[in-house]
């Protein structure tokens, strides 16, 4: 006798920790006679430096947001001063021992400005990643599920898309006044609809697999389908679509502000203080470059730890790109 | 086929409702009472309702939801709040600069990516592909922005080799207009070639696998012609798609590049709004590049029976 639910549970799915561990051999791969020497499982290394070893990936871009965000986090302790601290006596100070990373036009620290900065680009990669997810997660799982509404909400979804990210989210700062709460709306909204499609592509291959249909047979209803059976199996690829939208949220946030639709002159973010810079960066480059090192290597970290954890979740993808 | 184009056509009036309804909400919700403006700081509220009335702002939105789409399908982008111009004629002025840096940035992007993208391929999990994965990682990275100060910085102010700012129009030579859009199609294909390559190397590894490939290799043609005669024909497909896709990010990027290099075109225009409120413009731009955004995206659909003629409709 084979009740339905064993086929569930041993249902190779794509998501599932199993896979993503590596180490774990699937059963099938267990009874297949005379493994080529290739497949037979190494012994992994353990521990903390192990893990680094198989991805690096994850390892040397989660190095780096530790840093970025012990910088955010402890920025008065390091040697700043008030970052809106203006000094016209001392402005455009080329960098030395006094002033790290030179003074701006208006004499304030750039050294403290940066380290300040990180606050902002953290804060608004961090919200935008875990708003849009959530309204991203609950849109596709309805249109994913409900298909009367799916006709509806995706059509939404197309048109807001066809509207170029950068472009949604400096019509929308433009209805309001700039502060770093509306900059986090504007970019989450504008983030909606890419994570939105991309959960319920992830649903409608899932409502296809053996264990839905099991879940369907034994009786679940819907609402305990989508969040015992579906939802967990979605989290995977959302926490790598997570880290892009992080990545791309730091970026858009620096653009918005850079432009000047996005946090106020009084914030010090790394957008603003390259605004600033922009009209002296021919003879003060450095006022530029501080700021966007900063940027880019956040942004760098973000995608290296997307990328590796995309590696390390979702092994199938990591072969394709 | 016919009906397939005709259908692919009509798909795209409802995106571009929801564009088009997105962007008159903006104005809708936008603060600031346009009957007040006018009406100046003397009228009495009778004043401001009748000048309300004269303008249509105390009707329903769908009505004026549905006058203002009308305006729209006959080219009529409203008149900009603070110039009084119409929106369509101050789009019309910077568009030269705008298309000129973006169609240059499109084929230097394609040239370079396509190639990198097949040769990261052939060489899988070398140190080539490594190399060359790695640089679409930093180029997804590092904003359009900071790679614009960083070659400004090498190649104009340290190097002396391009102008540092500015643009010359098409008509004042090529030489001249291509000069001034090098250093800009440079920072902004950056994050699209990166795009591209990944794209390319991951459809030509699925390719590659084929039997056809082996067949090929076995007859006896040459690494070139395999890679790029008789892979990349089967890997287009995806690669013409992300090329379409990527058209956002180039849209969003030459703003910010025209900013950077001090190109007067769109971009420049979207900052002065912005800065202006001019609602009517940003309203304009929005929808203007939404529609090309759309456009290309169809076109890409349309060229999928030309790319691989398996795809019948």
């Amino acid at each position: 006798m084979n009740p339905p639910p064993v086929t569930a549970a041993t249902a190779p799915d794509a998501f599932s920790p199993a896979t993503a561990a590596g180490g774990a051999t699937l059963p099938s791969l267990a009874v297949a006679p005379d493994l080529p020497d290739l497949l037979r499982p190494v012994a992994p290394r353990r521990g903390l430096i192990g893990f680094a070893w198989r991805h690096p990936a994850i390892a040397i871009g989660g190095a780096l947001m530790l840093a970025m965000l012990l910088i955010a986090l402890f920025a008065p302790f390091l040697g700043t001063v008030d970052p809106t601290a203006l000094a016209p006596a001392r402005r455009t100070r080329e960098p030395s021992s006094a002033f790290w990373f030179g003074t701006d036009m208006l004499g304030r620290d750039i050294y403290s400005r940066v380290l300040y900065g990180a606050r902002v680009s953290l804060t608004v990669g961090f919200s935008v990643a875990i708003l849009a997810s959530v309204a991203g997660l609950s849109i596709g799982l309805v249109a994913g599920f409900m298909r009367w509404a799916d006709g509806i909400v995706m059509r939404v979804m197309d048109g807001l898309m066809s509207i170029p990210p950068i472009l949604l989210a400096v019509a929308l700062m433009a209805l309001t006044r700039g502060s770093v709460g509306n900059v986090i709306t504007a970019i989450t909204f504008a983030e909606i609809p890419r994570v939105s499609r991309l959960v319920r592509s992830v649903v409608l291959s899932l409502r296809e697999q053996p264990f839905v249909d099991a879940a369907v047979a034994a009786g679940t209803r819907t609402p305990m389908i989508i969040l015992r059976h579906i939802l967990p199996n979605t989290l995977a690829p959302m926490t790598v679509q997570a880290t892009y939208v992080c990545a791309s949220a730091m970026i858009v946030e620096a653009i918005l502000s850079f432009i000047g639709a996005g946090t106020p002159p009084t914030v010090p973010s790394w957008g603003n203080i390259m605004a600033e810079g922009r009209a002296l960066w021919q003879v003060k480059p450095y006022i530029v470059f501080f700021p966007a090192a900063f940027l880019s290597v956040t942004v760098l970290a973000v995608n290296l730890l997307g990328d590796g954890l995309r590696d390390a979740l979702d092994p199938r993808m990591a072969k394709r790109l | 086929m016919l009906t397939y184009i005709i259908r692919r056509i009509l798909a795209t009036i409802p995106v571009m409702a929801v564009v088009a309804l997105f962007v008159f909400s903006l104005l809708y919700i936008a603060p600031g009472d346009p009957a007040a403006v006018i009406a100046g700081d003397q009228a009495t509220p009778d004043d401001v309702a009748r000048i309300r009335a004269s303008l249509g702002l105390d009707r329903p939105f769908l009505i004026r939801f549905g006058e203002w789409s009308w305006q729209i399908l006959h080219g009529d982008l409203g008149t900009s709040i603070f110039t009084n111009l119409p929106v369509a004629a101050m789009i019309a002025v910077p568009i030269e600069p705008t298309l000129s840096l973006m169609a240059v940035t499109l084929a230097f992007a394609v040239l370079v990516a396509v190639p990198i993208g097949v040769v990261a391929a052939w060489q899988a999990d070398t140190l080539i592909d490594r190399a060359i994965m790695a640089f679409a990682v930093l180029g997804f990275s590092v904003p359009v922005f900071v790679i614009g100060y960083v070659l400004a910085y090498v190649f104009a102010l340290q190097l002396d080799w391009l102008p540092v700012q500015g643009y010359t129009p098409f008509a004042e030579g090529v030489a001249p207009w291509i000069e001034h859009l090098i250093l800009p199609a440079l920072a902004l294909g950056c994050v699209y070639i990166a795009l591209i390559a990944r794209t390319t190397r991951a459809a030509m590894l699925e390719v590659l696998q084929q039997d056809y490939i082996r067949t090929a290799r076995a007859k006896g043609i040459g690494q070139a012609g395999l890679l790029f005669v008789h892979a990349l024909k089967n890997a287009a497909v995806p690669i013409v798609t992300v090329i379409g896709i990527g058209m956002a990010l180039l849209i969003g990027g030459a703003v910010v590049t025209e900013t950077v290099f001090a190109i007067p075109g769109i971009g420049r225009l979207t900052v002065d709004a912005i800065l202006r409120r001019d609602y009517p413009v940003i309203q304009g731009v929005v929808l203007l590049f939404s529609f090309v955004y759309v456009v290309v995206n169809l076109a890409v659909d349309l060229t999928y029976t030309v790319l691989d003629p398996r795809i019948r409709y």
